[in-house]
C-alpha cells in the first residue's frame, strides 16, 4: 500500500499532498516537513530509498523518492510495494505530467494542483496502484477533461441566454 | 445602488478562482496568513451563494488551502453539495475535496450514501469512476456495508475502466466490512483471468494485499499465480506476485524455489544488461553465475550462459570453458546441450579468438566436443576447426595430428549417422589432413582411413571432400615413398587408390562422382608412368601446390584498382541468367578452380612455375597486407610458450595471392560459361548424352575438351553476327545515334477519340505503319525508311482526352503494343515539357524525370497507360517531344524510342450536344467570330462526312437538312465552336464560328487535313 504521495520543491513548499490514511492537517504538515528534511539532505548520488520517518509508518515504511530539477516526488509505502516498482511509477507519473502539461515545470503544479490530483487519481486509487500504462492514463484523463470542457460550453450558452443580467 | 455593490463583489469573488488564489498567496509573502484568512472569508461568502458553480469554485480553493495545512472540515456539508451536482466538473471537485478531508469521524458522510450509490450506477463511466476514486479514500464501515453489493456488481461492469476500479476498491471494502470478503472472493478470483490486463493487475494487487494479512487462506491460489507469473508481461503484476509468494513461502516452502527462481532469472537478466555497459562490475560475480549453471531451471542456466559470454577474459577463459565442458557431459536434453556447445564456441571464438592463449587447448576442446552425440552443431565445430587450422599456422601440426585421429576413429562419430550432425566434423578433418598433409606423421594410415568403404555412407558433400583430399594425401605419400627410392611402395599406394576410388565413382552424388572419376583417371595415368619408372611425385604434388590464404570478406576493398582497369565494364557479354545455377560455389575449395589449368603449366614449364613462385614469395614479403607465418625457428619459440599468434585475414592482392594463370582461367571460365549458354539450346540433347556417358566412361573431367573452344574472339563475333539481319544493318547505317542491334521498334500513331455515339468503326487507313495524321499523332523521330518499320517490334496508339472538370488538364492514354518477340520491361515514359504543356509527375520528382510505365510487355501483348498533362492555352496545337526507354529482356539491352505527342486543337474539344434553338441563339449573340474553309474532291456520302467530323473532331450534329448540317462542339475551356457544313458535288464548304478565332482556325486546318488524306 502507498500511504502518502508528496510533491514539494527544493525549499520544502508542498506542491501536492495526497494522504491515503487520515491525519490531521497539522500532522500532515509535520510529515511534509519531516520528509523534506530527510530527503533534501541526501546526496544526489545515493540510492532513492530510505527508511520511514517517525511520524508516518515506522519500521514497515519506507520513502521512495526521485528528485527532478526543483521538485521532489516522494512516495511513502509499506513493505508490500517494491522499491523498483515505485521508482518506475514515479517516472510514469512525471512522464504523464509532462505529456499533460507539455513540458511540465513547477509552475504548472503550483497553479493546477487540481489537475495533478486528477491525473494521480488515474494512477493510484486509495493507496493502491491502479494503472501503470501511461497511454491508458492519458486517454482517461483526456476523456474527462473533454467532458468538462463540453459542460463549460453548455454553461456559457446557458448563462448567455437564461441568466438574468 | 446597494444592489450594484453586491453584484460587483459577487463578480469579483466569482472571478477569483484557484489560480487567482495561488497568485494572490504568492504576492502576499509578507502577510500570507492574513491574506489567506480574507480569502477564507470570501470563500465562506461564495459558499452561501445558490449558484453551484460558485460553490464548486470555492470548494476547489478550499482543497488547495487544505494542502497548505488549513482545516476545512467546516465546509464538509458544502463539499457534499458539490459532490451531488449533476455536472461532472463539479462532482469531480466535490469528490476530490471529500477525498482530501473526509475521514471516518466526518459526520456528513452518512448523508452521502445515496448520492454515491446514484453515482455508482450512473450511465456515465466517469461519474462512476470519480465516485469510486473518492470513496476509496473515505470509505467507512457503514459505507462499505451499504455499498458492498453495488461495488460487487461493478466488478462485472462492461467497461474495464470501471472493473479495475471496482476490483481495487474491494480491498478497502474488505478492510472496513470483512463480512463482504466471503461472497466477493469468487468474483475477485475470476478477475485474475480478466481479459483486460489492467483489471487483472488490480485483482492481483488486491489478493496480494489480502494475502499479506492472512497468507494461509490464499495458498490454494498459488498455482494460478504461478501461471500468471509465467505468462504475464506486466512488470507490476510480476513484482506483486513475487511479493505474494514472499508472503506465502513461510507456509509452503516449495514456493521458495519458484520465487527464488524468478528473482534469479530477473537478476541474471539485469546483470546481462549491466554487462553491456559495465563489464567489470559483473565479472566479479563470476562464481555466482557459474553456480547458476547448476540450477535446475533451464532458463536460468541459459541466462547464465549469456552472461558468461561477456565475462570471459584471457585469464578465466580456460576455467570457464572447463566448467562448461563438465556441464556438457552432465547435460540432459539436447536443446540445452546444443546451447552449451554453441556458447562454448562463441565464447572462445569471440573477437577473433581474443581470449585464447593456447590453441592446442582449443583444438582439443573442439575434438572433445565431437564426442557429443546427436548435436545439431557439427558444422559449427567443423568451421571452427577449419578456421583455426588455416589461420593459426603454428597449430597446424597439432591440428593435423588430432584430425588424423578423428579420421581414424570416424566410426565412433558416425555410429548413428543419419541423425548425427557431428559427422560434419569429418569434413573439416579430411580437409585439414589433406591440405596440411606435410604435417602428418603417418600419411599412409590416414589415406587408408579416408578410403575406407564405410566412407561411402557419409553425406555426399563430405565424401567429396574425402575424395579430393585423398588425392592430396596421395601426392604427399608418393613424395615420401619416392624419396625412399622404394618404387614398389609407391606403386602399391597407386594401386590402393585405383582399388578404392571406383567405390566413389559409383556414388549417387554428382560431386563425388565427378571428383572421383577425375582423380581415378589421374592415378591410372600416374601408375602407368610409375611402371615406366618415371619419377612423378614432384609433378603430382604440383597439382596441389600453393598456399591457401584466408581472405577477409572486405579485403578486396583495400586493394587499389589498377589504373586503366574498369571493373564495371563487361569483359565478355554478360552470361545469361539461366546458366547461373551451373556456377560452382566458391567455398573453401577455391583452389579447385585453377586445377584444370595447372597440369598444363607444370608439364609445359616447370622452371617457369618455380620462378613465379619465387616471385610471388618476394611479392608477399614486400606486401604490407600480406602477413607471413613466422619462420620455423620462431615457430618453435611460439609453440613452446603456448602463445600462438593469430594471423588476421590476409588481403588478397590483385597480383600476389594468385598466379597469373588465374586471370586467364577466370576469363576463360566466364567466356565458356557464356558460350555454353549460347550452345545450350542447340546442344541440349548432346550434352545430356555426354553427361550420362561421363559417369560410365570415367574419362572426362568436369569439363570436356570439346567444350573449350580455343578461338574465343572469333567465337564471340560469329555468334553475334547471325542475329543482325539486313534490315538492322540498314538501320545502323541510317541512325548513328543508336548502337543497339535490336533497334527495330517504332511507334505508330493513331488517334481514337472516345465518342459516346460513334464508338465503333471508322478504321483509319493507317495500316502498314504509314503515318496517318489524325487528331493526335506520335511520330518517330528518326526519318527512317518505311522498310525498317516493317519489322516493328512495338506499336503504340494513343488518345488525348481533355478533362471537362479541369480546363487545364488533358489525359493521354497510350496503348503500348509489343509487336516483337522479346520481352520488354522497365519502360519509362518521359516528355520534354514546354512552357504551355507539362507532364504531371508525382510529388517529389524533378521536372525531367520520366514516369515508370506500370507494366511489362511480353511479346504480342498490349496494354494501356495514362498520363496526365497540364495545358495552359489550348488555342494552338502543340507537339511535345518524348522518349520511351525500356529494357529488352532477352538481350538485356537498354533501348530508347523517341516520339512526338501531337496535341491537336481538336483534342481539346469535347463532344457536347446542343439543341437547335440554343444553337441559333449562340449564333445570333454576335460574340462569335467567323471563318470558313472549302474542301475539294471529297468523295464520300454526306453522312459519312459528318460522321468523320464527329468522330475525329468531337463535334455533334445539331441539325441536318438535306446536304446541309449544323454542328457544335465545346472546348475544355468553354469555347463554343459552331460549324455549318454544306456539300455540293465533291466540294464541301464549312462556315464556322467560334469565340476564339485562333482556335477556330486551327480546328479548321485539322479538319481539312483529315479530309485531305482520304
Amino acid at each position: 500500500m502507498i500511504k502518502a504521495i508528496l510533491i514539494f520543491n527544493n525549499h520544502g513548499k508542498p506542491r501536492l499532498s495526497k494522504f491515503y490514511e487520515h491525519y490531521t492537517e497539522d500532522t500532515e504538515q509535520q510529515i511534509i516537513r519531516e520528509t523534506f528534511h530527510l530527503v533534501s539532505k541526501r546526496d544526489e548520488n545515493v540510492c532513492n530509498f530510505l527508511e520511514g520517518g517517525m511520524l508516518i509508518g515506522g519500521s514497515d515504511y519506507k520513502l521512495i523518492y526521485r528528485h527532478y530539477a526543483t521538485l521532489y516526488f516522494v512516495f511513502c509505502v509499506d513493505s508490500s510495494e517494491s522499491e523498483l516498482g515505485i521508482l518506475d511509477l514515479i517516472q510514469v507519473f512525471v512522464e504523464t505530467l509532462d505529456k499533460c502539461f507539455e513540458n511540465v515545470c513547477e509552475l504548472d503544479l503550483i497553479f493546477h494542483v487540481d489537475k495533478v490530483h486528477n491525473i494521480l487519481a488515474e494512477m493510484v486509487m486509495g493507496g493502491m496502484v491502479l494503472e501503470t500504462n501511461m497511454n491508458e492514463i492519458i486517454t482517461q484523463v483526456d476523456a474527462q477533461n473533454k467532458m468538462e470542457k463540453s459542460e463549460v460550453n453548455q454553461d456559457l450558452t446557458y448563462s448567455l441566454f437564461y441568466l438574468p443580467v | 445602488m446597494a444592489l450594484k455593490i453586491v453584484k460587483g463583489s459577487i463578480d469579483r469573488m466569482f472571478d477569483k478562482n484557484l489560480q487567482d488564489l495561488v497568485r494572490g498567496i504568492r504576492n502576499h509573502k509578507e502577510d500570507e496568513a492574513k491574506y489567506i484568512s480574507t480569502c477564507i472569508d470570501e470563500i465562506k461568502q461564495e459558499l452561501k451563494q445558490d449558484n453551484i458553480a460558485v460553490k464548486a469554485n470555492a470548494v476547489c480553493k478550499l482543497t488547495y488551502l487544505q494542502m497548505l495545512g488549513y482545516d476545512v472540515s467546516w465546509a464538509a456539508f458544502n463539499i457534499v453539495e458539490v459532490m451531488s451536482s449533476s455536472k461532472f466538473t463539479y462532482k469531480r471537485i466535490g469528490y476530490l475535496a471529500a477525498s482530501q478531508c473526509f475521514h471516518e469521524s466526518t459526520d456528513v458522510i452518512m448523508l452521502t450514501t445515496n448520492q454515491i450509490r446514484k453515482d455508482l450506477s450512473s450511465p456515465n463511466q466517469y461519474d462512476t469512476g470519480v465516485a469510486l476514486t473518492g470513496l476509496s479514500c473515505f470509505v467507512t464501515p457503514d459505507l462499505a456495508r451499504d455499498l458492498a453489493n453495488d461495488i460487487m456488481t461493478l466488478m462485472s461492469h462492461t467497461k474495464p475502466y470501471i472493473r479495475k476500479k471496482a476490483v481495487l476498491i474491494m480491498y478497502k471494502v474488505f478492510l472496513k466490512y470483512p463480512e463482504s470478503l466471503r461472497p466477493a472472493f469468487p468474483r475477485l478470483k475470476e478477475k485474475l483471468e480478466d481479459p483486460d490486463p489492467g483489471v487483472q493487475s488490480a485483482a492481483v494487487n488486491v489478493i496480494c494485499e489480502l494475502a499479506r494479512r492472512n497468507p494461509k487462506n490464499y495458498l490454494s491460489l498459488a498455482p494460478l499465480f504461478f501461471k500468471l507469473m509465467t505468462s504475464s508481461t506486466n512488470n507490476w503484476v510480476l513484482i506483486k506476485i513475487i511479493k505474494l509468494f514472499g508472503a506465502l513461502t513461510p507456509l509452503e516452502p516449495r514456493l521458495v524455489y519458484s520465487c527464488v527462481h524468478v528473482v534469479k532469472y530477473l537478476g541474471l537478466l539485469a546483470m546481462s544488461k549491466i554487462l553491456k555497459t559495465h563489464p567489470k562490475s559483473v565479472q566479479s560475480h563470476k562464481d555466482l553465475i557459474l553456480q547458476c549453471l547448476d540450477d535446475k531451471d533451464e532458463s536460468i542456466r541459459l541466462r547464465a550462459l549469456d552472461l558468461l559470454y561477456g565475462m570471459v577474459s584471457k585469464k578465466n577463459l580456460m576455467e570457464i570453458v572447463k566448467k562448461l565442458m563438465l556441464h556438457v557431459d552432465k547435460a540432459e536434453g539436447t536443446t540445452y546441450r546444443d546451447e552449451l556447445l554453441t556458447k562454448i564456441i562463441d565464447i572462445c571464438s569471440q573477437s577473433n579468438y581474443q581470449y585464447i592463449t593456447n590453441f592446442e587447448w582449443y583444438i582439443s576442446i573442439l575434438v572433445e566436443l565431437t564426442r557429443l552425440e546427436g548435436t545439431r552443431h557439427g558444422h559449427l565445430i567443423a568451421s571452427q576447426m577449419l578456421d583455426v587450422a588455416i589461420r593459426v599456422k603454428a597449430i597446424r601440426a597439432f591440428a593435423v595430428a588430432q584430425m588424423a585421429t578423428l579420421l581414424d576413429n570416424a566410426h565412433l562419430l558416425t555410429g548413428n549417422m543419419q541423425r548425427n550432425g557431428i559427422c560434419e566434423v569429418l569434413y573439416a578433418a579430411a580437409w585439414i589432413c589433406g591440405e596440411f598433409s606435410e604435417h602428418l606423421e603417418n600419411p599412409m594410415q590416414t589415406l587408408e582411413a579416408m578410403l575406407r568403404p564405410k566412407v561411402a555412407t557419409l553425406p555426399g558433400h563430405i565424401q567429396a571432400v574425402y575424395v579430393q583430399n585423398a588425392a592430396k594425401l596421395f601426392a604427399t605419400v608418393l613424395k615420401s615413398q619416392e624419396g625412399n627410392t622404394d618404387s614398389t611402395a609407391a606403386q602399391e599406394t597407386s594401386q590402393l587408390m585405383i582399388d578404392r576410388l571406383p567405390l566413389f565413382v559409383q556414388s549417387a552424388n554428382l560431386e563425388v562422382q565427378e571428383r572421383a572419376s577425375c582423380i581415378l583417371q589421374l592415378v591410372k595415368y600416374i601408375q602407368k608412368l610409375q611402371q615406366k619408372d618415371v619419377e612423378i611425385a614432384e609433378e603430382v604434388n604440383a597439382l596441389f601446390a600453393g598456399e591457401l590464404n584466408p581472405v577477409a570478406p572486405k579485403a578486396q576493398k583495400k586493394v587499389p584498382v589498377p589504373e586503366g582497369l574498369d571493373l564495371d565494364a563487361w569483359i565478355n557479354e554478360p552470361p545469361s541468367e539461366s546458366e547461373s545455377e551451373d556456377e560452382q560455389p566458391k567455398a573453401i575449395f577455391a583452389k579447385e578452380e585453377p586445377k584444370h589449368s595447372r597440369p598444363r603449366h607444370t608439364e609445359v614449364d616447370e622452371k617457369e612455375l618455380a620462378r613465379r613462385r619465387e616471385a610471388r614469395k618476394q611479392e608477399q614479403a614486400n606486401n604490407p597486407f600480406y602477413i607471413k607465418a613466422s619462420p620455423s625457428s620462431q615457430k618453435a619459440v611460439y609453440y613452446k610458450s603456448h602463445k600462438h599468434k593469430i594471423f588476421p585475414p590476409c588481403v588478397l592482392s590483385f597480383f600476389t595471392g594468385l598466379p597469373m594463370s588465374d586471370q586467364y582461367v577466370k576469363l576463360e571460365e566466364e567466356r565458356r560459361q557464356k558460350e555454353r549458354a549460347e550452345k545450350k539450346k542447340k546442344e541440349k540433347k548432346k550434352r545430356k548424352e555426354k553427361r550420362s556417358g561421363r559417369g560410365k566412361k570415367h574419362d572426362s573431367g568436369p569439363e570436356s575438351e570439346e567444350d573449350i573452344t580455343p578461338a574465343h574472339q572469333v567465337d564471340i563475333v560469329t555468334e553475334e553476327m547471325p542475329e543482325v539481319n539486313s534490315l538492322d544493318i540498314l538501320y545502323f547505317k541510317k541512325s548513328s545515334k543508336h548502337k543497339k542491334k535490336k533497334q527495330k521498334k517504332e511507334k505508330e500513331e493513331k488517334e481514337k477519340k472516345k465518342k459516346k455515339k460513334h464508338h465503333h468503326h471508322h478504321h483509319h487507313s493507317d495500316g502498314g505503319g504509314e503515318e496517318s495524321v489524325q487528331n493526335g499523332t506520335v511520330e518517330e523521330e528518326e526519318p527512317l525508311p518505311v522498310s525498317v518499320y516493317q519489322s516493328s517490334a512495338r506499336h503504340s496508339v494513343y488518345d488525348i482526352q481533355g478533362n471537362l472538370q479541369d480546363g487545364s488538364q488533358v489525359v493521354v492514354s497510350v496503348i503500348f503494343e509489343n509487336k516483337g518477340d522479346s520481352f520488354l520491361k522497365s519502360m519509362e515514359f518521359n516528355v520534354l515539357d514546354s512552357l504551355n504543356s507539362k507532364l504531371q509527375r508525382p510529388d517529389g520528382s524533378g521536372p525531367h524525370d520520366g514516369l515508370t510505365v506500370p507494366f511489362q510487355l511480353p511479346p504480342g501483348v498490349s496494354n494501356e497507360a495514362r498520363f496526365v498533362f497540364t495545358v495552359q492555352s489550348i488555342i494552338m496545337p502543340q507537339k511535345l517531344k518524348g522518349t520511351l526507354t525500356f529494357i529488352v529482356k532477352d538481350s538485356s539491352t537498354h533501348e530508347k524510342l523517341d516520339f512526338k505527342l501531337h496535341f491537336t486543337c481538336t483534342s481539346y474539344l469535347i463532344t457536347t450536344p446542343c439543341y437547335s434553338d440554343a444553337f441559333a441563339k449562340l449564333l445570333e449573340s454576335g460574340d462569335l467570330k467567323g471563318s470558313s474553309v472549302r474542301l475539294e474532291g471529297v468523295n464520300m456520302p454526306f453522312h459519312h462526312l459528318l460522321a468523320r467530323i464527329c468522330f475525329h473532331h468531337h463535334f455533334s450534329v445539331v441539325e441536318r437538312i438535306d446536304s446541309c448540317a449544323s454542328m457544335y462542339s465545346r472546348s475544355i475551356q468553354g469555347h463554343h465552336v459552331c460549324l455549318l457544313v454544306k456539300t455540293s458535288g465533291q466540294t464541301v464548304s464549312i462556315d464556322a464560328k467560334c469565340d476564339e478565332p485562333t482556335l477556330l482556325g486551327n480546328v479548321l486546318d485539322e479538319i481539312k487535313q483529315t479530309f485531305s488524306q482520304c
